[in-house]
């Protein structure tokens, strides 16, 4: 896996125009972010991360408490909870339910979960037809690719790659206005809404004292998902579970800021069941399906939950210097950035991506950004000795084991790491010009080599500290 | 050495402990929590005593700092050390901060120079303003910032050779910043950032040059 990635990588680094495309669009999220939450605009912004963690950090401490108040009060509106454990329960419910309403179209807004169990594929291979209506999301579905950003999904394409797309696969005239791409996908996709049986959509928030679903989006599409066809079926993580409706005062503050530097986001919906007597729109079923795909298997660990609290704003991402250089391929799962380092390895195991944790240099940007306050690097720390553990037990990565106990022992060992001092000045590469800018092929393997490809080596001081202090 | 030359300037006696080698945190940051502990417990027993130490890294003050509490979390007594320990130790610039309360050290270099924020020294430490604020009384020293401020230069210790090629240009984009600003010399905190940034420079063909903020500080 580390092979792969480090591939992606190669390929991300040496694309200059994708390069160019990633760090502009993640830059200007960045740069919104932080006007958004600038001390003269959100004074209490400190105090709201503080909240929000708290929060959070109660409801997923209480959840099974909160997820049955969720449905008391979702049912008594009508609505009707379902609970799945895994990404096959999700499509068998689905389809079951499509094949007895004879349901066939399907139209989808944006859902980090629906990507995570892999939906579409699902649903499409049982002959329904799915389609994404947010904008990034539609593009992507047409290119056959996965989200490349938590909130920006097609992130990474330009508006000539989307150009290309849209001719290739609508048939439509190669056309690179921005606007009229948008007029062209609008089109196509009120078709799709009006003649859709079922609606599926994600849940931002699952809001325990009122039984309500919270969307928030930019584009309306999520309105007319859960709005225009007979049945709405919304898909959420059991972690989105928030306990009271005057707990959105503090997340809706942090989210759209963190996420695109919007106050608010364009919509926000509240959803609590189907259409009453007497309403003139909204589906006439209403299902809230409940996964866990995971989830239950972190709540366990104290450390690990935190997790959990992350409610997608992609502020991780869009700080990440390693993101903005490596964009969202180079990562093996669907949650890509800080987050995804995480919850990678998290839900599936340490030998799954064991390179991921470290692909970090821990420099902490995402942790200071985090709405939630997730101590982003601590857990990054945390699975990286998970994985050293694991690759123990299945014997890999014996050389490295050996060097840090090497390294642990001559650090306990003051004189044998002051000749090692003197070994290393002597036997070091010969430096040219003062540096070391490249090493003998009997020395040129890993460590060492993997320095000097990139940049150049000081080498070591004629003298070490210790003897200059004793000289003195 | 001129860390050394700062202090005594400052009139505080100095001792250097022999028995020091490294606070563990390559180890720690690697994975490899038991080698980390066994460093860290050495670092423990080279330090007894009440006196404050005084550390050219801001990286390595946070190593013991904040990390050595989560490596002898189960070891109650140890844990007491530690936290005796953390109040003692201090990152070089913080030192002369808060506890020296100098800003005025009496140093003086013509230079035009760029102040490279080390992360853990930023984020961990919460360093920021004190090393600018040292910066600003050096006499004929002039101070530019760089544009994007606050971005890791892609050092990362042992991120560095696992992901060279990453690494390496996330060191040329800091070389970019660097280069913008029009300074001839970069300034900053951590040994292993400079050793970073001074070998992208040098492949770059760049003449600009790394110190360490004590150099600064001890040049009159």
């Amino acid at each position: 896996m580390t092979s792969e990635m480090h591939r992606h990588i190669h390929e991300t680094l040496g694309d200059a125009r994708l390069q160019e495309a990633v760090y502009t669009a993640t830059g200007r999220l960045k740069e919104s972010r932080i006007a958004a939450v600038a001390p003269d605009v959100l004074p209490d912004y400190q105090e709201l991360r503080t909240q929000a963690h708290a929060l959070k950090k109660h409801a997923i401490e209480n959840l099974d408490a909160y997820l049955d108040e969720f449905e008391r009060n979702l049912e008594a509106h009508g609505g009707k909870a379902v609970y799945c454990q895994d990404a096959a329960e999700v499509a068998d419910f689905i389809l079951g339910l499509a094949r007895e309403r004879g349901a066939r179209l399907i139209v989808k807004s944006k859902s980090m979960l629906t990507e995570e169990i892999d939906l579409n594929e699902r649903l499409e291979k049982h002959g329904l037809e799915s389609v994404e209506t947010d904008l990034g999301e539609y593009i992507l579905q047409l290119a056959h690719e996965r989200p490349y950003h938590l909130v920006a999904p097609a992130l990474h394409k330009t508006r000539y790659d989307v150009a290309e797309i849209f001719s290739a696969r609508l048939g439509v005239p190669h056309e690179v206005v921005i606007e009229k791409q948008t007029a062209t996908a609008r089109a196509v996709l009120r078709e799709k809404f009006l003649a859709a049986d079922i609606g599926i959509s994600g849940a931002n928030f699952l809001v325990a004292d009122s039984g309500a679903v919270v969307l928030v989006e930019n584009e309306g599409n999520a309105r007319l998902t859960t709005s225009a066809p007979r049945i709405h079926i919304a898909i959420a993580g059991i972690e989105k579970i928030i306990p009271r409706a005057q707990d959105l005062a503090t997340f809706l503050k942090l989210l759209a800021r963190s996420a695109t530097g919007q106050w608010l986001s364009v919509y926000t919906s509240f959803l609590s069941g189907p259409r009453r007597a007497g309403e003139i729109d909204g589906p006439e079923e209403f299902y809230v399906v409940l996964v866990d795909n995971g989830r239950t298997r972190l709540l366990e660990d104290p450390d690990k939950r935190q997790s959990l609290y992350c409610i997608r704003c992609g502020a991780c991402l869009n700080a990440c210097p390693v993101y903005r250089k490596i964009g969202g391929y180079s990562f093996p799962w669907v949650y890509s950035g800080p987050i995804g380092s995480i919850l990678t390895p998290q839900f599936m195991g340490p030998s799954h991506a064991p390179g991921l944790p470290f692909a970090s240099s821990l420099c902490g940007a995402c942790a200071e950004v985090c709405p939630v306050k997730i101590d982003l690097p601590k857990a990054l720390l945390e699975l990286r000795s998970e994985v050293k553990i694991a690759d123990r037990r299945e014997g890999r990565g014996r050389w490295e084991k050996l060097g840090f106990r090497l390294f642990a022992w001559l650090m306990r060992h003051p004189r044998l790491y002051e000749m090692a001092g003197r070994m290393a000045s002597l036997f070091a590469p010969p430096a040219r010009g003062g540096w070391i800018r490249s090493v003998p092929g009997l020395m040129n393997f890993p460590p060492l080599k993997a320095w000097i490809d990139e940049r150049d080596l000081p080498p070591p001081p004629p003298r070490s500290f210790r003897e200059m202090w004793r000289r003195r | 050495m001129a860390m050394a030359e700062v202090l005594e300037r400052l009139g505080y006696e100095l001792d250097f402990p022999e028995k020091q080698t490294c606070c563990g945190q390559p180890a720690f940051n690697s994975g490899y929590r038991d080698e980390a502990r066994a460093v860290a417990r050495h670092f423990l027993d080279t330090f007894e005593g009440g006196d404050p130490i005084v550390i050219p890294s801001g990286s390595c003050a946070s190593m013991v700092a904040h990390h050595f509490a989560e490596l002898f979390a189960q070891e109650p007594e140890t844990l007491e050390r530690v936290h005796a320990l953390e109040k003692r130790v201090w990152e070089f610039s913080a030192f002369l901060t808060e506890v020296a309360r100098v800003e005025d050290v009496g140093a003086r270099l013509e230079d035009i120079v760029t102040f490279h924020d080390g992360c853990h020294s930023l984020r961990e430490m919460g360093i920021r303003d004190g090393p600018r604020r040292l910066l600003a009384r050096v006499q004929g020293l002039e101070l530019r910032e760089l544009e994007p401020a606050q971005e890791c230069c892609g050092f990362g210790g042992t991120f560095a050779v696992k992901f060279g090629e990453l690494s390496g240009a996330m060191a040329r984009s800091k070389v970019d910043a660097i280069l913008r600003t029009g300074a001839r010399t970069v300034v900053s905190l951590d040994p292993s950032c400079l050793m970073q940034i001074r070998g992208a420079l040098s492949r770059r063909g760049s003449s600009i040059r790394t110190m360490h903020l004590a150099e600064v500080l001890a040049s009159r």
